[in-house]
């Protein structure tokens, strides 16, 4: 029965790439999410920091 | 003096079409990238003539769709440089109708053009004669939806860096139906059989193309000249 | 009664909608996901005529479904904020292009990885592939001229414009098995009627996809913020939420 789930019934070779593609897409959408909202709150921060510089200055 | 509605229709195509003449370098140039384009095919693939005869539905469409490309760049550019654009816009008449007028005299000098000219590019070819009637008015259909694509693309794409680039990568994939049905008719014309399915399904896009890229086109008009 | 509706005008609102949503769209995603795995993968019975191959559905049709789904979104999205110009729709569908197009690549390939052994090609330019393959190009055209712009409101808009008038390729997409002879087969869930798969085969599937929709609904969130925050860094509300 184990034998059988990973040979998919030989077709082994289009079935765990084909899963694993799906699985690399999943995953490269979480991690690319994070990345776009970090470096959104990093230029945000910075922006306040020069705001904030700005009117210390004056 | 206020103007109507069909007097500026004209008056606009008219300035299209004299402007174009006046440089007919300008305009030749995609008719002669047609026939290069054309010609690259059989010598790289080195085939009899009749063997193209197999491909030369594909070819012809493939050129003719890349050869309208060069030109609609054109369509918006020069006069969004020098502030006609902003001109006409201003000046009162529907901004629709500009666009129409615009396009109208794009494609008689460049979708027109290409249909006159095919003939000469199908003999090249190896393309029968008899199939020059379905093969010229799936060209005039397909360059009509085309011109119209491609306003709606070149619209958006004013004055942009690379702008051309990104005006093929909007207008092609939108273009792929007129590229398919347009070849099959062709080469239903060429084998003998009836090419009425894909020649009306050609006429429905480009129906269905004038009716609403109009709107279209006017709306990316006014998002660029905001 | 609809100001919950009207609120979604707002940045700010939506900033902490989004955000608070993201975990439990995760979780309820993961859920789904797991279950519809392990009953696809280990338990639903073979097909008589492909074998285990059949269990490629299970990611394959997913995919496919969410891949238009997240653009009809985008362009929904895009036509809300060209016509009452609402910021917030112009987010919404930024966040979602990305997304979809992965989406989208998906489906292409997880399909030619099923079609080599069912059809015996990994590629065929049958209506279903290519009007699905040009899908993907509309999606990178959009993301294209969106970024192509110097000034950002104005490639909000010119990509809204895009996006709306390639909406026309997704009806195609859907239709096209039924108006051509195609390759690919018919619609099997998404039709009028009842569905053409016993349910032991069915449930998992309909898990994915409940999944997959969960996880777009919390990635958009995710995605969502970020654009808000670049959207809005002069705004005082987004002081308030980077201190946190």
């Amino acid at each position: 029965m184990s034998s059988g789930f990973w040979s998919m019934g030989g077709y082994a070779r289009y079935v765990w790439p084909c899963f694993g593609f799906a699985g690399v897409v999943l995953g490269w959408n979480l991690w690319s999410a994070r990345r776009v909202v970090a470096a959104a709150r990093l230029r945000a921060r910075r922006a306040l920091e020069m705001a904030l510089a700005e009117d210390a200055s004056r | 003096m206020t103007v109507g509605s069909w007097e500026a229709f004209v008056l606009i195509v008219r300035r299209e079409l004299v402007l174009s003449f006046r440089r007919p370098e300008q305009l030749l140039q995609p008719l002669v990238f047609f026939l290069i384009v054309t010609t690259l095919f059989p010598l790289g693939l080195s085939l009899q003539l009749s063997l193209l005869r197999d491909i030369s539905p594909g070819v012809l469409w493939t050129a003719a769709l890349l050869s309208s490309l060069l030109s609609l760049d054109a369509l918006f550019k020069s006069d969004a440089d020098d502030g006609t654009l902003e001109q006409l816009s201003l000046s009162g008449q529907s901004l629709t109708l500009i666009v129409v007028a615009k396009t109208c005299a794009h494609w008689l000098v460049s979708g027109a053009a290409l249909v006159v000219v095919s003939p000469i590019v199908a003999t090249a070819l190896g393309i029968p004669v008899a199939a020059f009637a379905t093969m010229m008015l799936s060209l005039a259909l397909g360059t009509v939806t085309l011109s119209w694509l491609g306003a709606i693309g070149a619209g958006l794409t004013i004055g942009l860096r690379r702008g051309n680039v990104l005006l093929s990568l909007i207008v092609l994939p939108l273009a792929t139906p007129l590229l398919i049905f347009g070849a099959a008719a062709t080469e239903r014309a060429i084998s003998g059989s009836s090419a009425v399915g894909a020649m009306y399904f050609l006429a429905s896009v480009c129906v269905f193309t004038c009716t609403l890229a109009p709107l279209a086109a006017t709306a990316a008009l006014r998002i660029t000249l905001e | 009664m609809w100001t919950w509706f009207y609120k979604l005008a707002s940045p700010p609102h939506v900033f902490r909608v989004a955000a608070a949503f993201v975990p439990w769209l995760l979780g309820v995603a993961a859920l789904a996901l797991g279950y519809g795995l392990i009953d696809g993968l280990a338990i639903a019975p073979l097909d008589y005529q492909q074998g285990d191959a059949f269990r490629m559905i299970y990611v394959h049709v997913p995919s496919a479904i969410l891949s238009l789904t997240v653009y009809t979104v985008m362009a929904a999205a895009s036509a809300v904020a060209l016509i009452w110009r609402i910021k917030v729709g112009h987010a919404v569908a930024a966040a979602s292009a990305p997304i979809g197009a992965s989406f989208t690549l998906a489906a292409l390939v997880t399909g030619s990885l099923w079609g080599r052994p069912m059809w015996g090609t990994y590629w065929a330019w049958d209506p279903r592939l290519t009007s699905e393959l040009i899908l993907l190009f509309l999606y990178v055209g959009v993301m294209s001229l969106r970024s192509a712009f110097e000034d950002p409101a104005r490639g909000d808009r010119a990509a809204a414009l895009l996006a709306v008038v390639g909406v026309v390729n997704v009806p195609i997409v859907h239709f096209s098995v039924v108006w051509w002879n195609s390759l690919h087969q018919g619609a099997t869930v998404v039709r009028l009627g009842a569905p053409k798969m016993p349910g032991s085969m069915l449930w998992p599937l309909l898990a994915m996809w409940l999944g997959f929709m969960l996880f777009y609904g919390a990635v958009l969130c995710m995605r969502l913020q970020g654009e808000l925050l670049n959207r809005e860094r002069q705004a005082l509300w987004v002081r308030e939420a980077i201190k946190s």
